[in-house]
């Protein structure tokens, strides 16, 4: 057996709030948000430390390996 | 049933606002949203304290159940001032992390406080003291950065003077430790920071953060002249929350009225309330 891998569909690997996950390559964080099921709710999103406005999210493209995170609001004092 | 109405009995304050990083609060008492059974709970209370300022804390969005319910769906915006907080960092970076989350996460609702972060540098998970050096860092990071910071310190009246001196809008001294419901440990500590931090500064925002055990506490933080009383515990771990929310709100306002109106002097001895003159009868 031999495995095209030619075939696969590129990908890139990112962290999102700890976890390992791969997206299509040339995905933009907007994409990230909308396939986690985030859109139009309250979260805030940072990038290996940095936040990215929501108004930024559509142009940042994913290149692989950021730490993604996808913050809220809870309950706390 | 809780229909406790406790404004009806209590005259006009005839006190100016509380005024914190140029937001004006109605009420005195700043309620944190954790720990409640249910949401509904927690608006319930909330109602009740009369509170118009509420903490929240910053947390990973749950990857699993993304549709479940979020707090923000059980806060009016409207009628609360969200005052973000940076619990759970232990690190003056991981805090300016965390408050610069919050501000994004208000600033996309549009809301007045989205420069306000409730600073938390913590030391250790045991006693959830802050970490001084920290917190004094986290600080100058912060103001520099533009936020409003209301900081959450110990009661160190030399490290309250340090962190106003930083730029903090609002120094907040622990009573006791979080969540520890033991009230003021330290009534000297708490009165000599309100001396520092008002000196020729009468209208700086000084709010006792944590330790609030029930409603006497909060009266005796008031009535030591503390400017506001942020809790959470004390309310949503009473055997009834929404009667002890009921209770908080009056002790906050009696404390504060007593501070106002000003307390007589103790003295060793009694003083007789009844006249001497008149009397049929003499002392043996």
């Amino acid at each position: 057996m031999s495995s095209d891998i030619t075939s696969s569909p590129p990908e890139v690997a990112v962290t999102v709030n700890g976890v390992a996950r791969a997206l299509a390559a040339g995905s933009s964080l907007r994409d990230l948000i909308e396939a986690l099921g985030f859109a139009g709710r309250p979260i805030a999103v940072e990038v290996d430390g940095d936040v990215v406005p929501r108004a930024a999210l559509a142009n940042r493209t994913l290149v692989g390996g950021e730490q993604i995170e996808i913050v809220t609001f809870v309950g706390g004092g | 049933m809780h229909s406790v109405d406790t404004t009806a009995a209590i005259p006009a304050l005839d006190d100016a606002p509380l005024v914190v990083g140029g937001i004006t609060l109605a009420s005195r008492l700043v309620v944190g949203t954790g720990k409640y059974a249910t949401y509904a709970e927690m608006a319930r209370c909330l109602g009740v304290s009369g509170t118009d300022c509420v903490t929240v804390a910053v947390r990973r969005e749950r990857l699993i159940n993304a549709a479940g319910e979020n707090i923000l769906d059980h806060l009016d915006a409207a009628r609360y001032s969200l005052l973000p907080n940076t619990a759970g960092c232990y690190s003056a970076d991981d805090a300016v992390r965390v408050a610069r989350l919050g501000r994004e996460l208000l600033r996309d609702m549009g809301s007045a406080t989205s420069e306000w972060v409730k600073l938390e540098v913590l030391g250790d998970t045991k006693t959830l003291l802050p970490d001084p050096v920290g917190t004094l860092e986290a600080t100058e990071k912060l103001v520099a950065d533009g936020f409003s910071v209301l900081v959450y310190t110990s009661d160190d009246p030399v490290i309250a003077k340090r962190l106003k001196g930083l730029g903090a809008a609002s120094v907040m001294p622990a009573g006791s430790p979080i969540g520890s419901g033991q009230g003021v440990l330290n009534a000297n500590n708490l009165r000599i920071c309100l001396e520092y931090l008002k000196d020729g500064d009468p209208a700086y925002p000084v709010i006792v953060d944590a330790g609030v055990g029930t409603a006497s506490d909060v009266a005796f933080a008031m009535e030591l002249g503390a400017d506001g009383v942020l809790l959470n515990t004390a309310i949503a771990h009473a055997q009834d929350p929404v009667r002890m929310a009921a209770a908080m709100r009056a002790a906050c306002q009696a404390g504060r009225l007593a501070f106002l109106a000003g307390r007589m002097p103790r003295r060793l001895y009694a003083t007789a309330s009844s006249p001497d003159d008149g009397r049929i009868v003499r002392p043996t």
